[in-house]
């Protein structure tokens, strides 16, 4: 590789972890974290089981249990569903046999590995961090390659510390300008994916850039390099700065003392070079971007919260228009509709999105000496069980549990339907997660995606509503 | 892995875009621990009524494409999450070929490790198979790995690209990681080197 050449933050780590160039363009790719939870090991470890094989650098990686677990009490006990226990039991068998480490339940780090691998340091910049889970990308934020894999790729992780890549296409979304009051992290990526497409990353990891994601905190970019995945990339990042170097230092698996400025020294290497090439960039003004919220069961319809539900023979492609009038029945949607009048039943404040102190932080102000609306049940969720400490710490819980919102413990959650926390066929959630898919929330359930604030302004107000219109009362 | 060679068989047409993984296999299904017996869950929300009994108007519940071998769908299929548990459930229900436009990228990696062919051709030629695969049994798909082409119930061939690694563990039905454990001593080098580069990562 010439040293001459501009190179972007996705070219410098990918190269800083080529163990081979195989004839055709394929690279063995080194892998320096492998985070695993109970979902999509099992098999894996059975292969490996199968194949007599080990796992190469236990260090290197660590598990926890996160989808499948209950956030009530009840999670300490037996689990009531004996698949999911099966999953989890299977997991801490595994765990033991290949020396695994592994954060355990009644462990306080417990938590969604994309929340617990930033905030526990075990997540790194300049790393190649991979995990069996889509949402990898959330880690791209501390300026590493990150990204989701399969359970055979799980496997050959475990078995050989790295996997065979094709190098991706670069691409850089530039956010310019100061975000409007009410915006947040959220909003600017529900834009992005509105204006890309859910297949607009396609094959590309996108980098994002601009003043407007240089201001945001730590959590706000985890937030939007999480959802690069629902514009279809395969990871997102942002270049490590001063904002990340001040988050990682003191974080418990960090580097120390010498080995932190020695790591910083690489760290501060790795931003794109002046001229380094992008085949394909996009531009967005921050300060253009209203509260987003979902219409219909693609991330990418998205629209601002002052809109109406869209009238299928508004489009022009036939196709396009069967899927929307599908969308508009599957949501119980009318054309023309007012988004703001659109009644909820569940508020769901948590997932590898937007389930951070910050996020959490966020919810509080605007729920702050107000009350849930009649008839709507809302749940916060806390990221981690270190999250849910630091929110107890600071009242939060108090403020939530106050204005009427169950307050739970870590996990996933009603992210996605496969623990106790689901949808009933039929109902509305506003919802801070990150897919609105038919069914993602539990079979016949309704998902409207959107930010922390706007998920307790909805829960307020008893239907989708507009922050704006809540300005913090404490 | 199951090597794939040539395959003819009865193709299923699915005119939908953004075909996402949690509709190809929901998440309630992601709980067992085996990678087989899952294609009765294939499509389940839309294969199955409420009281659990099938959707007749789903194409899978229909003759002869309850015995479908290859898919036709349109942009952007296997999109969302990476659970391999997507292909592992067409694998089962007896998929071996999905022809879209466009592919999730993790489905698609994904596929290939369990020895499904993922076939990418544009829209109009995607539209056309659809017509063909609409037929039923009378216009069986072929499709021919080693030449690269699918062949349609007409005679004609449409020549469709396909990375040539993958391609080569495809045909031959080889395993990823017998292949990577090739470059062991590499990969030894590479972690002496990077150990003493970044001591940090070796706690
Ligand atoms: S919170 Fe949701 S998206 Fe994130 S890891 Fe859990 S299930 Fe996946």
């Amino acid at each position: 590789m010439s040293a001459t050449r501009p190179r972007t933050l996705f070219d410098k780590i990918w190269d800083a972890h080529v163990v081979e160039r195989l004839p055709d363009g394929t690279v063995v790719l080194y892998i320096d974290k492998h985070l695993t939870h109970e979902v999509t090991s099992p098999q894996a470890f059975e292969g490996l089981r199968m194949a007599g094989r080990k796992v190469r650098r236990p260090d290197a990686t660590i598990a926890v249990v996160d989808h499948n677990i209950a956030t009530d009490a009840s999670r300490y006990g037996t689990i009531e569903d004996p698949e999911s226990r099966q999953q989890v039991e299977t997991l801490e068998r595994n765990v033991k046999e290949f020396g695994v480490p592994y954060i355990p339940l009644t462990d306080q780090r417990q938590g969604i590995v994309h929340v617990i691998g930033p905030e526990l340091g075990l997540s790194l910049p300049g790393m190649t961090i991979v995990c069996g889970d889509s949402h990898t990308s959330t880690h791209g934020a501390m300026g590493a390659l990150a990204f989701g894999i399969g359970t055979s790729e799980v496997e050959h992780v475990l078995a050989t510390q790295t996997l065979l890549q094709k190098p991706a296409k670069n691409m850089r979304v530039l956010v310019e300008g100061n975000l409007a009051v009410g915006c947040t992290a959220k909003d600017i990526v529900l834009a992005i994916i509105g204006k890309i497409g859910t297949a607009g990353g396609t094959g590309h990891v996108i980098e994002y850039a601009g003043d407007a994601i240089r201001a945001l905190d730590m959590a706000g970019r985890m937030t939007v390099c999480n959802m690069s995945i629902e514009g279809g990339a395969r990871a997102g990042m942002v270049a490590p700065d001063q904002t990340t170097f001040d988050y990682v230092k003191g974080r418990p698996f960090a580097p120390k003392g010498e080995a932190y400025d020695r790591a910083v020294a690489w760290w501060k290497t790795l931003p794109s070079d002046p001229g380094a090439h992008f085949d394909r960039e996009v531009k967005l003004d921050a300060h253009a971007i209203a509260p987003q919220v979902t219409w219909g069961t693609s991330p990418e319809d998205v629209l601002p919260i002052t809109g109406n539900v869209p009238n299928p023979a508004d489009f022009a492609d036939e196709a396009k228009r069967a899927q929307v009038q599908r969308m508009l029945d599957y949501m119980g949607l009318t054309a023309g509709q007012r988004l703001q009048d659109l009644r909820v039943d569940v508020v769901f404040i948590g997932s590898c999105t937007n389930s951070r102190i910050e996020d959490l932080r966020a919810a509080a102000a605007i729920a702050e000496g107000r009350k849930v609306a009649d008839g709507v049940r809302a749940l916060v969720v806390p990221g981690s069980g270190l999250v849910k400490a630091q929110a107890e710490q600071e009242g939060l819980d108090r403020v939530f549990k106050e204005a009427g919102f169950e307050w739970r413990e870590a996990g996933c959650s009603m992210c996605l339907g496969m623990n106790p926390d689901k949808l009933k066929p039929g109902q509305r959630s506003a919802s801070t997660s990150n897919r609105n898919f038919e069914g993602r929330q539990g079979p016949g359930g309704r998902t409207h995606l959107l930010s922390p604030a706007m998920a307790a302004a909805a829960a307020l107000a008893g239907h989708l509503a507009d922050v704006r219109d809540f300005q913090p009362k404490g | 892995m199951q090597a794939f060679t040539t395959l003819t068989g009865i193709a299923a047409p699915l005119p939908e875009a953004n075909v996402d993984t949690d509709k190809i296999i929901p998440a309630r299904f992601l709980k067992t621990i085996a990678r087989t017996g899952l294609g009765k869950n294939l499509f389940a929300n839309v294969r199955y009524k409420a009281d659990g009994s099938e959707n007749p108007d789903f194409i899978l519940n229909r003759e002869p494409y309850r015995k479908s071998e290859i898919l036709v769908a349109l942009d952007n299929f296997g999109c969302g999450s990476s659970r391999e548990h997507a292909p592992w459930a067409l694998l089962d229900f007896g998929i071996r070929c999905v022809i879209a436009p466009s592919f999730g990228d993790i489905f698609h990696n994904n596929s290939f490790k369990n020895g499904i062919l993922p076939i990418r051709l544009p829209r109009e030629i995607c539209e056309k198979l659809m017509e063909d695969a609409k037929l039923g049994a009378n216009a069986r798909l072929t499709v021919d790995l080693a030449r690269q082409v699918v062949v349609r119930p007409n005679g004609e061939e449409i020549p469709f690209e396909v990375d040539a690694f993958r391609k080569h563990l495809l045909l031959n039905g080889l395993d990823d990681i017998g292949q990577t454990l090739q470059h062991a001593p590499a990969i030894d080098g590479f972690e002496a080197r990077q150990k003493a580069a970044q001591p940090w990562l070796y706690a």
